[in-house]
């Protein structure tokens, strides 16, 4: 089905499922433990090995020699898998730092070897006895130290353009009556996934068929097959459960390589779960940025000039972090301009997580924003409302298909009760707390993309749903249902979804906040297709049958959906592709987010009280899975804005606290009420379902808020991410 | 984790005789720190001697009036005593301002004091570290040490106690109750239970090889209002950057010992007399030749302000 003007009215607008809030059908499988997760397939097939994966003790150089005899002849040991004697090794292509370390060490972690056993402790044990002789090479680690001038990139496939000029930003920012010049930094940051990067490998003569968590399968054979030399044919990917990812499981990892080679190595089945402590970096992370924002306005605030610069740092062939993004599109202003700079740097690999680009990008434009309203005397709700536009400001003649950020402002104001706060910031005490109010608008794309499902209704009157479509914890299994369920005119409970199988039909898979709406818009098209053919089954013109409450009806005539299938399955397969209308439209996501923290006047401890997220994204499919979605995206932007850090040894080359004692994230104690709105929205433009993703809006602008509102509560303006007590400390008053 | 043998004795000087008698052995009671520790080959014993069927699990009143805690008395236990919540308040304050639940079910008062620095460095086996590796260097003294030492720390070593149960020990003048593997038994003041690194980092105690901890003593209460101030980076479940252990009376005097800055909890006597002058007068002899980095000098800061919200609480 071609997508390529907006949707009119359709099956989906009767509600009777979508849109109402339903318990996610994965949840009672998950609080019971009988959810297979990556590392809990025991038996999938027989005679299981186990590796363990040994990471460089060093950042960069190279491996001069290696012992591993000792481990070889360690009681239980099949194999020790190396650079050595592991054929050719290639990369992937979404992320791009080699898999397997030798003779060159790129980074700390890399893989040298993998140890392949009976058990698990002793392929560990083995793995201790290996011996290592580096020689260190000096890297460049501390993107501080990155000159101004590194290069812009080209602009790649993920992150937009990394240059962009509109007007005369230069003169029209030196001729502003009011201006902000200001520099923000936000630090590496990991994904701290509950569950770690885990994949068992089996070959079957020249098949390979791995059990693995990842949330874009499409991607992890092509990366997997690239990276092993072998037909994507060849590789069948399981990933039905996944506890977390936030954009780290996006593609294949250490895990999914090491255990194919494991495996290619014995002849036997091979898990490699990675140990919490590999996590940070072996894998990819949320790289680093420093950021320059320029805006100028008018006295009345109106915004003349906007620029934004950002510089990062990432392994040869990564890609810059892209946090101009949101500047390009939140804001109007004649004179604009954003630039990417990418440094070359010998950490881990910088990559996707959660927002990637907005989220930090929103860090520095928020703040920016609220010290402009500041300057300008003006209520920073009212700031952003001067300078909302209806058109995409690089390219006026650019609508946006739907932009409810002045509502979102508005509601959200109301509903927090910001008439309440001190413009005065440092005036409001609540015992030994400074109490204050911060905000921030939230901008995050909606992009959709090519998506197939199938479905077939039995002789029992169920329909089954296939697509390779994951749920990394998000709700896909419940909203495909709930569009399966509205589109055939049954109760939830008599759709089954599966998904997570390379063998079914493909989908982009979860990630850049485009999985709910191009998954149920697939969904949708298989529906369409099944319909049909039910109706001809049935002998109705299917334009006319109505599905509902479970039976198909057309005219006087009404026939039960099962008995389309009692002479056999009735199957409806296709895939939904997405035509121009979001180079017509600019596709966007919208929200405002309010916060209210306590500062402890003594020691700089900050406690979040309150917290309010209004959403403007789309028809919400199921309200209660999106509200999900958007507190732990909140939850995510309070850790940004006041704990989360990968702290970099600039001399050794790594990132130090890899471990969930040392990197610390939010715990239940940190997060306090959180309210979320959804905005009345529907967005035919977006997809047959009118619906868009919300997963990452619910992060991006948050930590801004909440470092607005610690400016409010104290007076002390901290640009540098994540605001610690060490850093409010010298100007705190005290409580006395 | 390297393999390794494991009996479960009846007897405390069976036990400590066990340690004692059988090369690179260790005790093992609640296992939530070392077993973390050998399965990251930080420590790696060739043997376990598992105490958990030795009793010592009772709290009991002394003679002199004070308690005497088993040394398997578990946190969660301790810290809900009636005799430690009336009369002992900052000890129980402390292990519930620690860890997790779950945590505290396992771990025993003794584990607690012998808990091992968490330090980035000492936790990842390709660093230097001379604390688990002697000789090999200090990697944290050049690199990332915000949650680190400022005082009582070496050109060896920077590590902290990471415990919220000793600092409160340390303040209420607990001795610990040992025995050794020929049954001798000794006590040793808190003060004196933790040791400074010096050159060598590797020990963390005063006990000797085998010497296994029985009990610990609590002299008789002291008046005031019993406040344990932790402060760290998020709300629960984190190590402190810095703590006060205090017992702080309406006067103004009191007594104060620190967590967070330094390989053992940090209480110098002599400062508790300037208390009725404020925190700054108290915390400027207290850490009196400290050698912060710059990573943790805002400590120094931290400590006296934690300090000054402690007496403001103690005179609310």
């Amino acid at each position: 089905m071609k997508f390529d003007t907006p949707a009119g009215t359709n099956p989906i607008d009767r509600l009777v499922v979508v849109g109402k809030a339903t318990d996610r059908i994965d949840g009672k499988y998950k609080t019971t433990g009988t959810a297979p997760y990556a590392s809990d397939w025991h038996d999938p097939a027989a005679r299981l090995a186990y590796g363990y994966v040994l990471g460089a003790g060093i950042a960069k150089g190279g491996i001069a020699d290696m012992d591993i005899g000792r481990a070889k002849a360690s009681p239980g040991v099949l194999a020790v898998v190396t650079a050595g004697n592991a054929g050719k090794v290639d990369r992937g292509a979404f992320y791009v730092a080699r898999p397997l370390a030798g003779p060159d060490v790129d980074h700390y972690h890399q893989v040298v070897a993998l140890v392949v056993a009976e058990t698990f402790e002793q392929a560990r044990a083995a793995a201790h006895l290996i011996h290592v002789s580096y020689v260190e090479d000096k890297g460049k680690f501390d993107l501080a130290a990155v000159p101004d001038k590194a290069p812009v990139p080209k602009p790649g496939e993920f992150g937009g353009p990394t240059e962009t000029e509109q007007g005369d930003f230069e003169g029209a920012f030196a001729a502003a009556p009011v201006a902000l010049d200001e520099t923000y930094t936000t630090p590496d940051q990991t994904h701290a996934m509950m569950e770690p990067h885990a994949t068992v490998a089996a070959w079957d003569d020249d098949r390979l068929t791995l059990w693995t968590s990842n949330q874009q399968l499409n991607w992890g054979i092509r990366d997997l097959a690239k990276t092993l030399g072998i037909p994507k044919a060849n590789i069948r990917m399981h990933s039905p459960f996944i506890g977390g990812s936030f954009g780290g499981k996006g593609t294949i990892l250490a895990d999914a390589v090491m255990a194919s080679l494991g495996a290619r190595a014995t002849g036997r089945p091979v898990k490699v779960a990675l140990s919490r402590p590999l996590m940070a970096n072996n894998t990819t992370h949320r790289p680093a940025t420093i950021q320059r924002l320029r805006i100028g306005a008018t006295r009345d605030g109106r915004i003349t000039a906007i620029g934004h610069e950002s510089w990062s740092g990432n392994i040869v062939d990564g890609r810059p972090e892209a946090a101009t993004t949101s500047t390009r599109m939140l804001y109007a202003g004649p004179n604009r301009m954003t630039r990417l700079h990418l440094a070359h740097l010998d950490l881990p690999e910088g990559n996707a997580m959660r927002a990637p680009g907005e989220a930090p990008g929103m860090m520095a434009l928020e703040i920016a924003m609220d010290e402009m309203a500041e300057r300008l005397g003006i209520d920073p709700v009212e700031f952003r409302v001067v300078n909302d536009t209806q058109v995409d400001p690089g390219n006026p003649a650019r609508p946006f298909s739907k932009r409810q950020l002045v509502e979102c402002l508005r509601t959200g104001a109301a509903r927090f009760g910001w008439d309440r706060r001190s413009a005065v910031p440092g005036q409001v005490r609540d015992g030994r707390w400074l109490v204050g109010l911060g905000m921030a608008s939230a901008i995050r794309g909606a992009p959709v993309m090519k998506s197939a499902a199938r479905v077939r209704l039995e002789g029992d009157g169920r329909v089954t749903v296939e697509t390779d479509m994951t749920d990394v914890g998000t709700g896909s299994y419940t909203i495909i249902a709930q569009t399966a369920a509205e589109m055939t005119g049954l109760p939830l409970d008599r759709v089954v979804v599966r998904l997570g199988d390379s063998a079914f039909p493909e989908s982009p898979g979860s990630g850049g906040q485009w999985g709910a709406a191009s998954s149920t818009a697939g969904v949708y098209a298989a529906c369409v297709k099944l319909r049909e053919a039910v109706a001809t089954r049935l002998g109705f013109n299917s334009a006319d049958a109505v599905f509902e409450d479970g039976q198909v009806r057309s005219g006087n005539r009404t026939v039960p959906l099962a008995q389309a299938a009692a002479e056999g399955p009735v199957i409806g397969e296709d895939a939904i592709e997405f035509g121009d209308l979001s180079k017509t439209y600019a596709l966007q996501t919208f929200g405002a987010h309010f916060v209210e923290v306590g500062v402890d006047a003594d020691t700089g401890e900050v406690r979040v009280r309150r917290m309010l997220a209004v959403c403007a994204s789309g028809r919400i499919l199921n309200p209660k899975s999106a509200r999900s979605q958007v507190i732990g995206g909140m939850t995510m932007g309070v850790g940004a804005a006041l704990i989360e850090e990968l702290a970099v040894d600039t001399r050794r080359g790594f990132f130090v606290n890899h471990d969930l004692a040392t990197y610390e994230v939010p715990v239940h104690a940190d997060i306090p009420h959180q309210e979320v709105i959804f905005l009345d929205e529907v967005d035919p433009v977006s997809s047959p379902l009118k619906a868009k993703g919300v997963g990452e809006l619910g992060i991006s602008g948050v930590a801004a808020a909440v470092a607005n509102a610690i400016h409010n509560a104290t007076g002390i303006r901290v640009r540098d991410y994540p605001i610690t007590l060490d850093k409010l400390l010298p100007d705190l008053p005290g409580a006395a | 984790m390297k393999s390794f043998t494991y009996e479960r004795p009846d007897t405390p000087a069976a036990a400590a005789a066990a340690v004692a008698g059988t090369p690179n052995a260790k005790f093992i009671a609640g296992g939530t720190n070392l077993l973390d520790l050998m399965k990251l080959q930080i420590e790696t014993p060739a043997h376990l001697v598992d105490v958990n069927g030795l009793g010592l699990d009772t709290v009991e009143p002394t003679g002199e009036g004070g308690l005497r805690i088993g040394a398997l008395v578990r946190n969660t236990d301790l810290a809900a005593h009636p005799r430690v919540r009336k009369d002992y308040a900052v000890l129980s304050r402390a292990l519930l301002a620690g860890a997790s639940g779950q945590l505290r079910n396992k771990a025993t008062t003794a584990g607690n004091l012998l808990q091992r620095t968490r330090c980035p460095y000492f936790y990842d086996t390709a660093q230097a570290c001379n604390k688990r590796q002697p000789g090999s260097g200090c990697s944290a003294l050049d690199g990332v040490s915000r949650s680190l030492a400022v005082i009582g720390s070496s050109e060896a070593c920077i590590a902290t106690h990471p415990g919220d149960l000793a600092v409160a020990m340390r303040v209420l003048d607990a001795t610990v109750e040992t025995v050794d593997g020929k049954g001798n038994e000794r006590t040793i003041p808190m003060a004196e239970f933790h040791r400074l690194p010096g050159d060598k980092p590797n020990l963390d105690t005063t006990l000797r090889p085998g010497e296994l901890i029985t009990a610990v003593t609590l002299p008789k209460p002291v008046a005031g209002t019993h406040i344990y101030r932790k402060v760290r980076d998020r709300a629960s479940y984190a190590y402190a950057l810095v703590s006060v252990a205090a017992i702080l009376r309406k006067d103004g005097s009191g007594h104060v010992a620190f967590g967070g800055v330094a390989p053992k909890p940090w209480r110098v006597e002599a400062a508790e007399a300037d208390l009725q002058k404020g925190a700054k007068a108290v915390t400027d002899k207290v850490f009196s030749g400290a050698k912060p980095t710059e990573d943790n000098a805002f400590k120094l800061k931290l400590a006296e302000r934690t300090l000054t919200a402690a007496l403001t609480q103690a005179r609310a």
